[in-house]
């Protein structure tokens, strides 16, 4: 035998392995991601710094306070922040805050409407009936973006006059005197992109100095972690993020149900990567000789 | 309302249903389902933001502030319409002025609170005793790790952006050790948005398989 025979026999594989057609692979990634889901089955996660920062700083707020909430982001974020907005929510309802929503994207109110009524589905909520005006409002979408966060710093009424059903900010209960930002006691911010967490950091934290936790899409997390620790008091970022989130803070949902197909078609995506490089360096001297 | 009625929900699902398949049909090649869809979504999108902003903006912070009397808002109007005419090539230069002035208002705006958020607050994170040390007194290896870490990857990094000077020697071997930690940076974004188009399919196939076909819960 040839030292060159072994070269011979293994190069048209890894050959093909580099040119392998791309539909393979969306094939392998959709069943990865499929096959999990017809399973009850959970991933135990461990809970990154920012995610137990994040539900330290929830825990810290004192029952029956004043949360607003800032749902910025639309329905084809949902599958990573809904279930990040249904647990922030799942939280306030279990430690009677007053939750004051509003949304610097036009479909975010529309998002925490079902959102809210997701978590009120929990069977741990099932006894909790909340009155609109009273428990909780909706004041709906003011367009204007970052300009928005810097007039809620001085004048929230003039900001929002009306809720999202119409009704005069001054005949609705849970807003009687509040006046700006300064009136809250913490806010949490689901953002999607532009006017998002960027803008609450930059005039919400930085200008008027409110507390504030944000849930991100992954895309835009790797941004958002030097705002972590003075300006951000915790990130939840993406669905692992989303998954940690429900984790800790004992209100499993979506994302811990998604994580497992997640995982798996992370592991075919590493196994591609390692496939592509392993017959790119074996093949290499062939390609060179040629 | 109307919409919550069973009927149109099955509609709706059906609807997004099919769209959903024609859009995902890209994924064996271009064909026209998937034209269609895109189309479809694009002039909606833009139907949607138009009825969106006319009556979340233009109603309410224009046409109401007029019928009450208040001819102040006209000023922002006027500019409104003026930023339209630059679909007139004839007189489109009379755009730039109301572009001018949303330029100017958005930097004004933004840059004291940026240099603010982004430089200064960064600076003071990034200001940290490289030794840590527990409240104990104990010296704690893992943190003073991460912040010798931390240091030299910022250090390194800047150096890499510093061009007045050949990157050769030690300054070219420290530029270099930054593209390092840039090329991980980078890695770690394109993780992350890995993980973000799959949480988007995972979104849709959930959609296609609880909502529509019913075969999981």
């Amino acid at each position: 035998m040839s030292a060159t025979e072994p070269t011979m026999t293994r190069a048209p594989f890894l050959e093909r392995m580099m040119r392998i057609d791309r539909r393979v692979i969306f094939i392998l990634i959709g069943v990865a991601l499929i096959f999990p889901l017809f399973f009850d089955i959970t991933q135990k996660l461990p809970v990154s710094r920012e995610v137990q920062m994040a539900a330290d700083a929830l825990e810290a707020v004192p029952d029956g306070a004043l949360v607003l909430y800032s749902m910025d982001y639309d329905p084809p974020s949902a599958p990573e922040l809904q279930p990040m907005a249904v647990t922030a929510l799942k939280v306030g309802l279990r430690k009677k805050w007053r939750m004051v929503i509003i949304g610097l994207w036009p479909q975010g109110p529309q998002q925490a409407n079902l959102a809210l009524r997701s978590a009120l589905a929990d069977e741990e909520f099932k006894d909790v009936r909340l009155t609109e005006g009273v428990d909780y409002v909706n004041l709906g979408f003011q367009s204007g973006n970052e300009a928005v966060i810097q007039k809620m710093g001085s004048d929230i009424p003039s900001t929002f006059p009306r809720d999202y059903r119409g009704i005069p900010v001054g005949e609705i209960p849970i807003m009687r005197g509040i006046k700006n930002l300064g009136n809250f006691d913490f806010v949490v911010n689901v953002s999607s992109g532009y006017p998002g967490t960027r803008e609450w950091v930059q005039f919400g934290v930085d200008r008027f100095g409110v507390r504030m936790i944000s849930a991100s899409t992954a895309v835009q997390t790797t941004e958002m972690f030097p705002y972590v620790g003075r300006q951000l008091a915790g990130l939840v970022g993406g669905m692992r993020g989303a998954a940690e989130f429900e984790q800790i803070t004992s209100t499993p949902g979506r994302a811990l149900k998604f994580m497992v197909g997640q995982s798996v078609a992370h592991v075919v995506v590493i196994l591609f990567i390692v496939i592509g490089n392993v017959a790119y360096f074996a093949t290499r001297k062939s390609r060179r000789d040629k | 309302m109307w919409m919550d009625h069973p009927g149109w929900v099955l509609f709706g699902t059906w609807v997004g249903a099919l769209l959903t398949l024609g859009i995902m049909s890209f994924l064996y090649k271009d064909n026209p389902v998937y034209k269609f869809c895109e189309a479809l979504f694009v002039g909606i999108s833009a139907g949607y933001w138009f009825v969106s902003y006319f009556w979340s903006n233009l109603l309410p912070k224009l046409g109401d502030p007029l019928m009450q009397g208040d001819l102040l808002v006209l000023i922002p109007g006027v500019l409104g319409i003026m930023m339209l005419l630059r679909l007139v090539p004839s007189i489109g230069w009379i755009s730039r002025w109301p572009l001018a002035f949303v330029v100017g208002f958005t930097a004004g705006l933004r840059l004291i609170t940026y240099l603010q958020s982004n430089a200064m607050t960064q600076l003071q994170n990034s200001v940290q005793p490289v030794i840590s040390y527990s409240a104990t007194g104990a010296f704690q290896f893992w943190p003073s790790f991460n912040m010798l870490l931390v240091t030299l990857g910022t250090f390194a990094g800047l150096l890499y952006f510093f061009f007045s000077k050949e990157h050769k020697g030690a300054f070219g071997t420290i530029s270099r050790i930054g593209t390092w930690f840039l090329m991980v940076t980078f890695g770690a974004a394109f993780g992350y948005t890995v993980m973000g188009r799959m949480s988007l399919l995972i979104g849709r196939i959930d959609f296609l398989l609880a909502d529509w076909l019913h075969l999981i819960n």
